[in-house]
């Protein structure tokens, strides 16, 4: 296990320098002008323009401009918005909540589609499988910002079950948290039913059927556990889909985390806090699914002896 | 059958037949693996193209009816009728967008601002009072222009990449697959802002490239693999006995038979790719106005969700359709190409 460990975070090294070479390229490297890329729309005066070349290092050599912004990085300095606010305090301020409609998502995706896919897999071919089947394929192709809509829509705006905006209560959370989660919350229960039928299948689950163990056993103890491993490997690459969404449904909904944040930026065009907080982004899907791939192996003890 | 021409998926792998070994190499001369029709029985010193090889043996109609089989099964498929029916009919509303409308999108009446649809207008007028009808039609073009360039270009590179790295392996594979690896560490969505955002004008070709940019490893890692399990097949190994060159293995040989995970996954990329573009437009970091698409309309319509709900409805529906249409032909393309759900 120790060892597995050590070749996994060995292995991300290249990804991570590889990752932030790319961002930096994509922001600083490309045909563009990267001033125009960190200030938006608005033309700036020469002295404005000198002073941010100096400021960004820009007319050092590019290997000097990469140290420098990865020095920048390491310590926590992703660069300052319009008002002079660092966006490094700005991401402080506003992770928490973008953390808390995350976990409200996640949950609605652990309770709602593992229910879902278990029930539709133990009953392969039943009435409520198809539904399953039609309703997740019908999610997956709606996307996110049609259905946060259509939720505002019909379940705020119609039925007023809902608040449309804003974070008053925990309960506000619900709508886009689920929204947020629909997307995955579709592949979680697709992966548990194909994963569930799979397995069903294997000796040993007939075998410990013929031992009598009731079909709650069976189902919950020795089928599930290997059924779920395909899922949690799922849901870190899924992170990248919630973090991205996040922008989406935040926009929307108007909750002030991190994903409104760079809503408003984009529409802004502040490039200095689109760029620092889809960089913590990718850091965290990188990060995210180094954590999986252990966990995955503390979960599949084949994986670690490959 | 043991193998299948279509997915490559050769079951009987059991024996690699080493160059040279006559013995073996009677056996299985046959390019297409298919020994139990009397190819194999060919003198192994002989070189064909695989033409004429498929003439005498009659490979053809076993080919044949393998691709007709699939298709057999596909027209059955009523999902898939309908979703390839759809599909045209969008595909011509992107191409002849005048078949549908005669009106021109960008003609406005700014007294018909926010109309809800009526026998007239039949999806209402937008804010600027344009049709919205026409707006909607028009709105295709650059789904499904964009849906393609960009798998296309990314089968382009993944095929050809992927074909190298996984035939020849060695550092060019390593390179490869660790430049995979980074980009796969950026969401695509994610990394599409950062990409965009150092542009002042996008237009459609800004966009692809930058999907292009974060979407084409998994077209490539795809290839690689089913290469990789294809190549060492015995009819591969046949064919190098016979003296063909790599790019004709490549080429005639392996490409063929592994290209079919490639094609179902491509096919349901369209949707994801159409998705995209619109996820990128509603955040105004896709295309601009004065462009025309779906994911602009339900920007544009965002804030009008109280007044005026049918400018986000029918963007939102054209947009949805679409790309389910994309990932049922894809699900029924690999229904009907994989023969171990058979």
């Amino acid at each position: 296990m120790g060892r597995y460990i050590a070749r996994r975070l060995l292995l991300a090294i290249p990804v991570l320098i590889g990752a932030s070479l790319l961002i930096f390229s994509m922001v600083y490297a490309l045909p563009g002008d990267p001033i125009r890329a960190l200030a938006g729309d608005r033309p700036l005066p020469p002295a404005v323009q000198a002073e941010l070349r100096e400021r960004y290092h820009l007319d050092d050599p590019l290997v000097v401009q990469y140290g420098k912004y990865v020095t920048g990085l390491v310590h926590g300095d992703l660069g300052t918005d319009f008002r002079g606010v660092a966006v490094s305090d700005t991401i402080k301020q506003r992770l928490p909540i973008t953390v808390k409609l995350a976990l409200v998502a996640l949950a609605f995706e652990a309770v709602f589609g593992l229910l879902a896919g278990i029930l539709a897999g133990i009953r392969k071919g039943s009435v409520f499988d198809n539904l399953v089947l039609v309703t997740t394929i019908a999610v997956v192709s709606v996307p996110v910002f049609v259905l946060a809509f259509l939720g505002q829509y019909t379940l705020g705006l119609k039925l007023k079950l809902f608040p449309i905006s804003g974070i008053e209560t925990t309960y506000s959370y619900l709508l886009p948290g689920f929204v947020l989660a629909s997307l995955s919350l579709a592949y979680v229960a697709r992966l548990t039913r194909t994963s569930l039928v799979e397995n069903l299948r294997n000796d040993y689950v007939r075998t410990a059927k013929a031992k009598g163990l009731s079909p709650r056993l069976v189902v919950g103890k020795h089928t599930m556990r290997n059924s779920l491993i395909p899922v949690v490997t799922f849901l870190g690459a899924d992170l990248g889909a919630l973090l991205s969404g996040a922008i989406v449904t935040e926009g929307i909904f108007n909750i002030p985390g991190l994903g409104r944040t760079t809503f408003q930026a984009v529409r802004s065009q502040e490039g200095a806090v689109i760029v620092g907080i889809v960089t913590l982004f990718v850091f965290f899907y990188i990060f995210f699914n180094l954590v999986v791939d252990v966990l995955y192996a503390a979960l599949d003890p084949r994986i670690r002896y490959e | 059958m043991s193998s299948s021409p279509i997915t490559g998926r050769n079951q009987d792998r059991d024996s690699n037949v080493e160059p040279g070994d006559d013995a073996r190499l009677d056996e299985h001369v046959d390019p297409l693996g298919l020994d139990e029709h009397g190819a194999g029985n060919d003198s192994p010193g002989e070189v064909k193209t695989a033409a004429a090889v498929t003439a005498q043996t009659g490979v053809t109609t076993v080919q044949a009816s393998l691709l007709s089989d699939a298709w057999r099964q596909l027209r059955r498929n009523k999902v898939f009728l309908v979703a390839s029916l759809i599909l045209l009919v969008l595909v011509v509303m992107a191409v002849f967008p005048q078949a549908f409308t005669r009106v021109d999108p960008r003609a406005c009446n700014l007294s018909l601002s926010k109309r809800p649809p009526s026998a007239s207008a039949w999806f209402g007028n937008d804010l600027q009072g344009c049709d919205y009808y026409s707006n909607v039609i028009y709105g295709a073009r650059v789904s499904m222009l964009i849906g393609v360039v960009v798998v296309g270009a990314s089968l382009v590179l993944g095929v050809v990449l992927g074909a190298i790295a996984g035939f020849y392996g060695g550092w060019f594979d390593t390179l490869v697959a660790r430049i995979t690896d980074i980009a796969y560490g950026i969401p695509t969505i994610l990394g599409s802002i950062l990409i965009l955002n150092a542009f002042k004008e996008r237009s459609l070709w800004t966009v692809a490239l930058a999907l292009v940019a974060l979407g084409w490893m998994t077209i490539l890692r795809l290839l690689r693999s089913s290469v990789i399990s294809v190549k060492d097949s015995d009819y591969v190994q046949a064919a190098r006995a016979l003296g063909a060159n790599d790019r004709r293995m490549i080429m005639t040989h392996i490409l063929p038979n592994a290209l079919a995970p490639v094609f179902v996954y491509s096919t349901i990329a369209v949707g994801g790719i159409i998705a995209a573009e619109a996820t990128l437009s509603f955040l105004g970091i896709g295309l601009q106005l004065p462009a025309i698409s779906w994911g602009l309309q339900i920007s544009q319509g965002q804030s009008l969700l109280r007044t005026a709900p049918h400018l986000l409805l029918f963007p939102s529906l054209f947009l949805s359709v679409t790309v389910l249409c994309f990932i049922l032909l894809g699900d029924a393309l690999r229904d009907a190409l994989d023969p171990k759900l058979r």
